[in-house]
Formats: C-alpha cells, structure tokens, sequence
C-alpha cells in the first residue's frame, strides 16, 4: 500500500505538485493521467525518491519511505520509463540481472529469474539472453525493460508512460501483457500516462491530475459518468464516453431472460462489443450463449441505451 | 532495347579506382623522373642521384620497373580491397629489399666511407603504394585482431631485414652502427616520456574530468585553463618551464635528488603533461556528457548508487571517447618529444638534433624512423581498444 499525504514539491519556487493526498492499496492498477507539466511524473518520481518531496509524507506499507535510504528504497521497486532506458553495453540477460546483482543473489538463483521473465515475455533465453539491446525491435526491448523491472521480484512497479514509445498494434498487445502480468504476479502498479484512453483501459483506478493537483480520483465509470470538472470531461471526449462506458460491463451483467432472433453473442462479450453485434445485425435484441453455445437468455437494445447514459 | 544493349556493352568495361588513379600516377612519375637512391664518397659531400637502372644491376632493374609497373596498373583497375592489400604489402617489401640490394651494389668493394641513401623516388614510391595498402585496409574494415596481426607482421618483417642485415649498407644503418648503444637509450627515455606523461595525464585528467562533470560551474573555467595552456607553443613551454623548475630544484629540499632539474627529463615531462590534459579531461567531460539521459535515469532508478552508476554505467559507456582522447595525446607526445632534445629530454629528437648540426641527413632519419613507427604503432593499437570498448556494433545476428 502506498499512502501519499499533502505531498507537495516546488522547483525554483513554481509548485510542480499541490498537497496530494491519495492511497493505492496492494494489487491495484492506479493510472495517473494529465497534460504534460500537470506534475504527474514529479509525483511517481517521489514515491521511489528519484524526486524529493518538499511537503507532507509517503508511507510504502506503513513506512515512510525517507526512513529507508534512496537506492535501497529504489531497489525494492521496478521503475520502468518511456525510452525503456537499457544499458547498451550489457546484454539482455544482464540487463534484467541488474537488479538481483545489486542485492547479491548467487548466480544460480540471477539465471534461473532471467530465464523465467524472458519466458514470461516470450523471449526465448538462449536466443535473446546474450543479444544487446539494439538487436532487439522496439516491442522487444520495452519487453526487457519491463523485465528488469520485475527482476527482484518488487511489490511495487512504478511506470512513466512505459508504451508512449510504441507503434499502436504493439502498444496494445504490450497493455494486454501487462494486465495478464499484473493479473498474475499481484503487483502493485502506478503508471503515468497523458492518454486518457490508456488510462482508462488500465486502471482499476484513475487519478486525474491537472496543474500539480489532483483533480479526481476514482474508478474508471465514476470518471466517464461524473467527470469531477470540465476539463475531465475534455480529457475523456464527449463523443466517445457512451461506448468506453459500455466496455466496463459484460453481456451477462445486463442479460434478461426470454427469446431473440439472430446469432448468439457469447455472455463474456463488452457491451460495446455486444452493441456493435446489434447495430450491424439491424437486430433490436439478440440471444446469449455461454462458452459452450448453450442458451443463457437474451441482451435488449434498451438495456444497452440504458447503460451507456451519462446521470441524469 | 537500346538502353539493355548499351548497359550489356557497359558491362565489360574496366572500372578505373580513384584512389588507385593516384597511386599509379605517383608511382609512374616516381619510376620515371625521380632518382631511386643518393650516392656519396663520404657522410658529408653532397650526393649523385642514381637512377633504379644504375641503382641495381641492370637485370634486376629491369625486372623490378615491370614489377613496379604492373602493380601500378593493377591497382588502376578497381577489384576487392583483399588482393589489392596483397599486392600493395608485396610491393612493399619488395621496394625495401631492393633498397638494400642497391646499397650492397652502390658502394664499391671495402669502401668504409661511402655512403648510400633512399632518394626522393624510392619515397614517392613508398608513399604511394603505402596509400594503395591504406585504402585497402581501410575498405577491408579488418577486425581488431586482424589489424593487430598485421602490426605484428609487420615488426617481423623488419626485425626479419634488420637481423639478416639487409639494409646494413646503407648510411642509415650505418649511422645506427655508430650510435646503437645510444640509440636503445634513447629510445627507452622517448618511450618512457611519451607514455609516462600520457599515464601522468590520464590518471590526473579522468578524475578532473568525471569532477567536471558532476559541478558544472567549474567545466567552463577549467576546460579555459586548459585550453589556454595548449595554446602556448611547444618551444616557448619548454622555455618557460626551465626556470620555474630551476627554482624548485634550487630551493626545495630532496627535488634536485629526484631528477628535477630546470633542463633535462623533468621539464619535457612536465610539458609533456600539460599538453595531454586538456585532450584527455576535455573527452572524459564529452564522454560522461555522451551518456544518454534515459540510461541515466534508469540506472538511478534500478537503485544503483552515484558510485555504482559511475563505475557500472557512465565510466564504460564514456570509455571509448576517453580512449579518443588518449589515442590523440599518445600520437602527439610521441611527435613532441623529439623537440624535448632540445633542452636535453632525450630521446630520438637528440639523433635528429645532431644529424641537423652536422647536416647528416641520414642521422636526422635514423631519429625520425623510430619516431614514426612508434607513433603508427601507438595508434593501431589503441585504435584496436577503443574498438575493443565500444559497445559491440549493430548487425550480426540480429532479427
């Protein structure tokens, strides 16, 4: 758990970050999102202590962290940056063994975790481990760079726009890698972003931050439905709210029994999905099935419209 | 149609090497309008220039104009950097055993005093097809080891001539008979010199330089200093440092015991010194620079200490342009050194001093060569470490 209270920073007298209160409990997805210079990345560079703070304090599980001295503090976390920052005078395999060197594992222990986060990005070790960073592609090397993250095993994974470096297919499969990732280790992960959409694809939790101040942080519908100002309405679209609205929520949440025509769509489908299914099937309702194709019951249009409007 | 049957008639053609163009004009005018070696009664008449015709026996003349000739063509036509670098080390050799063969056959049966050198042509040759092996090699872009074999070769090659006495009929090896004890001396206080202010620079100049780099306000005004000093010319820094270190040897206890002096080693070192540090702090300062901010910034944050970051990233990745620097401050020390003589430094500048005083120009060679060849050998090699210490290039096994 990470506890941020009435943080503040200034650099050369202008506020960079406004007493920022907030907590991210342990296996949380947190995304910050804002305009660059709204202080976010100042923010995340204060929990490691890359940055630090001029007002209020930040407990990593109940410990302040200017109790623990800054590379140690660093070392028990991952940090991952946009320009994925590998040394390109170490292979891949010593790059991601940087961390376990710095706390002096053995060299047994150093291989076998190399091999299992290379295996884990769908690295084959024999053939990327010895490779310097510049053989690799783009996607690759972002791969690495999450790896040496995750080496030492850290609790606690700090991203400043990790994929703003990527092209968008890759960018997507990299967000999917890293929700199956996070889904499976339980990290905890606070990851900066400017895009809105990444944000709320990511989070389980969204902070807005605007001008060094937190504008509003919630869950990723609270955000869409009551945008806590105007410019997180802008950040958001107006045009696009209704459908990111609509993939929070899976056929089976809004599902009714009774008969429809059509093809069955699968109850684990988005409601966006679903409603793409229905406006191109000109169909007003259409049949659920589960994974199996048996019946389950059927998904209204009226249901859909009820749960993609705004309050109100 | 027309455009295929003119490149299908094109094909055939000859392509002419530019390099090769220039290689093969240099060595015609050479092998027909410059003399091939200088002959002498004595060490100190004027000399008569002998044509190759005269220089060796005729058949051997003849055989060697061909030799020379066909090269020359050779290298005219562009063909892969391999053969050309054969021929050109071939033709090489060949010019150096021809050189000594005239000397053999120049100098009259028991002349002691005669002498016979090299003369403009036999250079221009060399120099040519020194540029035909030059642009060979550096098309081949050999591999470190490679180039280091040649090195090698190279010395065995010339250990191989100066052992079966090749040249010892020349007035160069002459000169060397005269003077050999001396001239492993010299040799050995060049060396030590060169290299000595070289270490001096870099063990003092790299901490200056990482120190630049972590305050920045002090870059500007020490990198001035420094640049100042190198300004001032070589003679007038040897000059100026006779009396400071006069002094220091007057009046500082013990210095004096220590071989300080106001002329001597100790003032060309010390010169010497100061000329490296600018190259040497000035490349560590653009070397830390050098760093990309984004591996900075993920070494600080995987948790490595200022020390660990220095040490681990920064210093290694800063290295090959530190070793830049070194390469330039070792070439330059061991040119300089020769004026170090002057104010009695020693090494090989004291042979070229002497043969100046007594217009030997064969004395003047015998100090020059050496000078050469150990800056030659100084950059091949630390060419080969600074390639060693980059990061490996891009290619290979890649995707």
């Amino acid at each position: 758990m990470i506890e941020i209270e009435g943080v503040g920073k200034s650099f050369n007298g202008l506020t960079a970050v406004d007493d920022i209160t907030m907590t991210i409990n342990a296996h949380e997805f947190v995304t910050i999102v804002g305009m660059s210079g709204s202080g976010k990345t100042t923010l995340l560079r204060m929990i490691n202590r890359l940055v630090e703070l001029d007002r209020g304090t930040i407990r990593i599980d109940g410990v302040d962290n200017r109790n623990v001295p800054g590379p140690e503090l660093r070392r028990s976390m991952g940090y991952v940056i946009q320009q994925h920052g590998l040394f390109p005078h170490r292979t891949v395999a010593e790059n991601i063994a940087t961390v376990p060197r710095l706390l002096g594992w053995d060299r047994r222990r150093i291989k076998a975790r190399v091999d299992e986060l290379l295996l884990l990005f769908q690295l084959e070790p024999e053939v990327y481990g010895p490779r310097y960073p510049h053989e690799l592609s783009g996607g690759q090397q972002q791969r690495v760079g999450v790896g040496r993250a995750l080496a030492a095993q850290p609790n606690i994974l700090l991203m400043d726009e990790p994929f703003g470096a990527l092209d968008p297919i890759i960018r997507n499969k990299a967000r999917e890698d890293l929700l199956a990732i996070q889904k499976r280790l339980g990290t905890t992960i606070v990851m900066v972003t400017h895009d809105m959409e990444e944000a709320l694809a990511l989070g389980n939790r969204i902070a807005v931050m605007d001008a060094g101040k937190l504008i509003q942080y919630a869950d990723p519908a609270e955000v869409l439905r009551y945008p806590a100002s105007a410019f997180v309405e802008s950040l958001v679209g107006k045009a696009e709210r209704p459908f990111r609205l609509l993939s929070f929520s899976r056929v089976a949440d809004i599902m009714e029994a009774g008969p429809a025509e059509g093809p069955a769509v699968c109850s684990d489908l988005s409601l966006r999905d679903a409603l793409a299914e229905m406006l191109w099937h000109g169909a007003s309702s259409l049949p659920v099935a589960d994974g199996n194709g048996d019946l389950l019951g059927r998904i209204t249009l009226e249901a859909l419209t009820r749960n993609g409007a705004g309050p109100g | 149609m027309a455009t295929t049957a003119a490149s299908a008639t094109k094909q055939p053609a000859l392509h002419i090497d530019k390099p090769g163009l220039l290689v093969a004009g240099l060595a015609l005018v050479a092998l027909v309008f410059l003399p091939f070696a200088t002959f002498r009664a004595n060490r100190i008449v004027p000399g008569d220039a002998v044509a190759l015709w005269n220089a060796v026996p005729h058949s051997l003349a003849i055989v060697a104009t061909l030799v020379i000739a066909v090269v020359a063509a050779l290298s005219l036509v562009r063909s892969h950097p391999l053969p050309r670098l054969a021929i050109g080390a071939g033709i090489l050799a060949f010019l150096f055993v021809l050189i000594g063969l005239s000397g053999t056959h120049l100098t009259p049966e028991g002349d002691r005093l005669a002498r016979v050198s090299p003369a403009s042509g036999f250079w221009l040759l060399v120099f040519a097809f020194g540029l035909l092996v030059t642009d060979a090699l550096s098309r081949l872009a050999a591999g470190p080891l490679i180039r280091l074999l040649l090195l090698a070769g190279f010395y065995l090659l010339l250990g191989g001539g100066l052992t079966i006495g090749l040249w010892d009929d020349l007035s160069l090896m002459k000169e060397y008979a005269n003077r050999a004890a001396s001239f492993w001396n010299e040799g050995r206080s060049h060396l030590l010199l060169a290299v000595g202010s070289v270490a001096a620079a870099i063990l003092t100049g790299v901490p200056i330089g990482i120190f630049c780099h972590r305050a920045p306000s002090l870059r500007g005004a020490v990198l001035n200093v420094l640049n100042t000093i190198q300004t001032i010319p070589s003679m007038a820094m040897f000059a100026l440092l006779i009396a400071p270190l006069g002094w220091v040897a007057a009046n500082v206890p013990g210095a004096s015991a220590l071989g300080i002096r106001g002329i001597g080693a100790a003032p060309a070192f010390l010169a010497l010194y100061l000329y490296s540090l600018l190259p040497v702090v000035a490349n560590t300062i653009a070397g830390l620079a050098g760093v990309a901010p984004d591996v900075r910034e993920a070494a600080r944050g995987t948790g490595m200490t200022s020390l660990q970051r220095l040490m681990k990233i920064e210093f290694p990745l800063a290295l090959p342009t530190i070793l830049t620097g070194v390469r330039i401050v070792l070439v330059q020390n061991i040119g300089l050194v020769t004026i170090a003589a002057l104010i009695g430094g020693g090494g090989f500048g004291v042979f070229v001093f002497q043969g100046l005083g007594q217009m030997a120009a064969d004395l003047v060679l015998l100090g020059a060569l050496p000078t050469v060849l150990l800056a030659f050998s100084a950059a091949v090699i630390l060419d080969v470490l600074i390639e060693l210490a980059s990061p490996p290039p891009s290619g290979g096994s890649a995707r």
